[in-house]
């Protein structure tokens, strides 16, 4: 029952999902027919909506696709450090470019200067973390504050220049989405590939390390190269969209979409895949939002859409989300609580039960008999009865008795089975004492799977034709 | 030091004090962040507290002021409540979670100062970098002298921080090591915790009105992290923190004058200068610690190989002895045999000669008998082992790999156990003979 209803919830959200965004798109449709700019926007009429919208897309499928493994990996937070430790690299290619006779200012050379101390601040990741006690975080968090304190104090000393008004250089911590050029929409479609041809090459081994790093050592793979590999795909992405986006928006898409991606699923493939969506997806619907409202900053708007994606994910997500999870525990009590009931009912009449031996038929069990029996709540206990009702277990008398049906008494049988089965080993194997053993089995009882108890009953020696229930060992302490 | 003639004790002073002091009051959270693996809040929460910002900026139309510090400090907690919410719930890892919190909460912080702020200045960048420089000209008059607003904030979160420290100590110490210990002796771990973020938030928010926050984000990591190299307990390694965090603070003071003035320029930003120091004092403390720096660990491992090369030689001499070939063995036979340098082969001669195991002469090179008995104790080891581990069922193919690495660690007492344990054999699995414990009957 749990898993087909589990099945039609996941169905459910996804749908709810889905319908969430062609709401969203046809109410901004409608509103299109009515308002200018936003259909301007919507049906990409200008050029530079057109290239915002492309790029901040690419750069979204892009970086969800790259997060994934860096989240697996645990270094979630690697394009912040990776992110701030280019900022050095921006100065000094700033100041010493001109000494070699190269435009201080021009994209290449700030990118070769982005790599270069981008490089060298995956290196000093990776030797902190070889030192002793040092972790992941410390190696990032030394590696972020430190360069980006060299970076400023290289870029405040540029600012000294005379040619040094540095209004490329603001953007590369707050990004300019808006403004966005073809050429960079250009170099973030040529490093997505890259980056994603990388990581499909690698796919395998990208896993075993995210996964099972020393496993994936002993199995003679090169941990410390695929790390390197890894971290060069993230650097390519990061600075490829840095200066389109800016710092955070960049840390934001590295981050979120995976994160969000984990709620859905867990495999890898599926993970990658609806990623990349949700990430692509933050950057079309932010790039087309703050291109109707052009006041908004666009970067910003596209991290707060891929928020609410995350949100919703967390929310609604298929196989780890707040809903599912609730309801999966809920189902899981309720299971348990039915179990309590009918054997309740089966114990309560067992004595009737032995003197009619073979004609057997437990009598009516009353309410307060079963009130008395486990520490539930009146409700709790009628609305156990009720959906044991509906679902033919039990059946109610005129004058108020429980009575198990016939597929109910069936049930009945083979939980106390169970439940006395657990008892005796626990008695004859565990040596637990009797008086304690109710309550061990008690917990166990519900989760005894068919083949266990049929090593149980070898074990006990019990005959195999006819299933016996065992005495309950607590009878003969009551004699 | 020329550069440092327009340095005032009256100005300049001050700046350095307030750098101390901000670099002091964060090393001392820090540590703890450190050890709870969560070295990257700092930076989340100096991100987050943007939208604070803004919305105090918004209800009270001031720059400063109260209500912007408790706005700024209220989102700082919100930040580290989230993370753990999101932590908690979504069952994501530490970093995942502070990613989303704080990215979300700076862009939302963005949109809102855009709308609020587009009519007067609160720049981003202006709250983001506070000018330690600049922090001498805003004072307040304190029993009749002239002190600076920031060195009086700082000094109270300094207090703050180290009353903190000090009174939670044995709390701090027992949930940073063992939260699960901590809970179930009565004092809630997730108290803690959330006291500790209070703190952070607390002591991030202050500092980066006043010094920006690439300095407190930077003394939150980096102190504790060189002492953490450098020590044990956690008492000294907070002591240490706040000591590297102080030396970086006065040399990145000096540092931001002077360096830029060796190629000509003007000064740069103290507190970024106070960071670089920072990462400098680290990368010395890496390198130079003295039990797990990477010279230290270098050095161990040289002397480790070096050991292990001295035992090959004479091990490789008893060999070639008992083969057969008498006389003197040349050096560049053992060398090319054991596939090392003749410079580490000639050093490890050397060694064995000083200890009196190996005898030289021009011909070459020969066991003493001290030597033979001591080589003897290895082949015997290696031997012995190869057969036990035949016997236990290992492929005969791997055997003398595995010997060749635990003779170097084997001893007396376990041989004598190996051979008790059921080493019967006089030969090992290639067919030598295993030589004798006792030093007496061997050779004769």
């Amino acid at each position: 029952m749990s898993t087909s209803r589990l099945r039609a919830i996941r169905t459910l959200t996804a749908l709810l999902f889905a319908s969430i965004f062609l709401c969203g798109c046809g109410a901004a449709a409608a509103d299109a027919a009515a308002e200018s700019t936003m259909s301007r926007v919507l049906w990409l009429r200008d050029y530079n909506t057109r290239v915002v919208i492309l790029g901040a897309t690419l750069l979204g499928t892009g970086a969800g696709f790259v997060g994934c493994f860096t989240l697996l990996r645990r270094r979630a937070l690697i394009g912040d450090a990776l992110s701030h430790a280019t900022l050095p690299g921006v100065g000094l290619a700033f100041l010493l470019a001109p000494l070699l006779g190269f435009d201080g200012k021009a994209l290449p050379v700030l990118l070769f200067g982005a790599a270069a101390s981008g490089g060298l601040g995956v290196a000093a990741i990776l030797t902190i973390r070889a030192l002793p006690r040092l972790k992941e975080d410390a190696a990032l968090g030394i590696v972020l504050s430190v360069f980006f304190g060299a970076g400023v104090a290289i870029l405040s000393i540029a600012q000294q220049l005379e040619s040094g008004h540095m209004a490329g250089l603001e953007s590369f911590i707050y990004g300019r989405t808006a403004l966005m050029t073809a050429g960079d929409a250009r170099l973030i479609t040529w490093a997505g590939l890259i980056a994603t041809a990388t990581l499909l090459l690698f796919y395998r081994e990208l896993t075993l390390l995210c996964f099972d790093e020393g496993f994936a050592a002993a199995r003679g793979y090169p941990v410390g190269l695929l790390d390197v590999v890894l971290m060069a795909v993230v650097m390519l992405i990061t600075i490829a969209g840095l200066q389109a986006v800016g710092l955070v928006l960049m840390i934001a898409l590295l981050v979120i979409p995976a994160a969000a991606a984990r709620f859905w699923t867990n495999q890898l493939h599926r993970m990658v895949m609806i990623s990349a969506l949700i990430g692509s997806l933050s950057g079309l619907f932010g790039a087309a939002i703050s291109g109707v409202f052009p006041d908004l900053p666009s970067g910003a708007v596209i991290v707060l859409v891929c928020a609410g994606l995350f949100f919703l994910s967390l929310m609604f997500g298929g196989a780890r989300g707040v809903l599912v999870r609730v309801l999966r525990r809920r189902g899981l009590r309720h299971a348990i609580d039915r179990e309590h009931l009918l054997r309740g009912i089966y114990e309560l009449r067992e004595s009737d039960l032995r003197i009619q031996t073979d004609d057997f038929r437990p009598a009516a069990a009353c309410l307060a008999e079963l009130h008395e029996l486990r520490t539930w709540s009146r409700r709790q206990l009628q609305q156990q009865i009720r959906r044991c009702e509906s679902e033919g277990l039990v059946w109610r008398r005129a004058d108020g008795g429980i009575e198990l049906t016939e597929r109910g008494l069936i049930e009945a049988e083979r939980l106390v089975h169970n439940h006395r089965l657990w008892e005796l080993y626990l008695m004859t194997h565990a040596d637990v004492a009797a008086s304690r053993v109710d309550r061990q089995a008690d917990a166990v009882e519900h989760v005894l799977e068919p083949e266990l108890i049929a090593r149980l009953e070898q074990l006990l020696e019990q005959e195999r034709g006819r299933r016996v229930i065992p005495q309950s060992p607590h009878a003969k302490e009551q004699v | 030091m020329d550069e440092l003639r327009g340095w005032t004790w009256s100005y300049d002073g001050w700046v350095m004090l307030g750098g101390v002091l901000c670099a002091v009051a964060a090393s001392l959270p820090g540590n703890f962040l450190v050890l709870r693996r969560m070295s990257l809040l700092g930076d989340a929460v100096s991100h987050a507290v943007l939208p604070g910002l803004a919305a105090a900026f918004w209800i009270t139309h001031s720059r400063s002021g109260p209500a912007v510090f408790l706005g700024a400090v209220a989102t700082g907690v919100i930040t580290a409540m989230l993370t753990q919410w999101i932590r908690d719930v979504g069952k994501v890892d530490e970093g995942a979670s502070i990613g989303v919190v704080f990215t979300t909460l700076f862009a939302a912080g963005l949109v809102l100062m855009s709308q609020v702020a587009s009519r007067v200045d609160l720049d981003p960048g202006c709250v983001l970098y506070g000018v330690l420089e600049a922090s001498p000209l805003d004072t307040a008059d304190v029993g009749g002298f002239a002190v600076p607003r920031v060195v009086l904030v700082l000094s109270l979160v300094l207090m703050v921080n180290l009353s903190f420290i000090v009174l939670m100590f044995k709390e701090l110490l027992i949930s940073s090591f063992d939260p699960g210990l901590a809970t179930t002796e009565g004092c809630s771990a997730r108290l803690m915790h959330y006291l500790l973020m209070v703190i952070v938030a607390l002591t991030t928010v202050a500092s980066f009105e006043a010094t920006g926050n690439i300095l407190v984000v930077a003394m939150l990591v980096v102190p504790p992290s060189t002492a953490l190299l450098l020590t044990d307990r956690l008492g000294r390694m907070i002591a240490i923190s706040a000591a590297v965090a102080a030396v970086s603070a006065v040399l990145g003071d000096v540092a931001a004058v002077t360096v830029p003035a060796w190629f000509g320029f003007r000064s740069t930003s103290t507190a970024a200068m106070m960071t670089v120091c920072a990462g400098l004092l680290f990368l010395l403390a890496a390198l130079c610690a003295p039990s797990r720096g990477l010279i230290a660990v270098w050095l161990r491992r040289q002397r480790l190989s070096l050991r292990i090369l001295t035992e090959d030689v004479i091990a490789l001499m008893y060999r070639l002895d008992e083969r057969g070939a008498d006389g003197p063995v040349a050096i560049s036979q053992l060398s090319q045999t054991l596939l090392s340098s003749t410079l580490q082969t000639w050093l490890a001669l050397q060694w064995q000669r000083f200890r009196g195991r190996v005898n030289a002469d021009l011909a070459g090179y020969r066991l003493t008998p001290a030597g033979r008995q001591a080589a003897a104790a290895l082949v015997r080891s290696h031997r012995l082992w190869e057969t036990y581990l035949v016997q236990e069922g290992v492929d005969a193919g791997v055997i003398h790999r595995q010997a060749e690495v635990l003779e170097h660690f084997t001893g007396r007492a376990l041989r004598e156990k190996l051979r008790a344990g059921g080493v019967t054999s006089d030969r090992d699995p290639h067919g030598s003979l295993i030589p004798d414990e006792d030093p007496g009957t061997e050779g004769r």
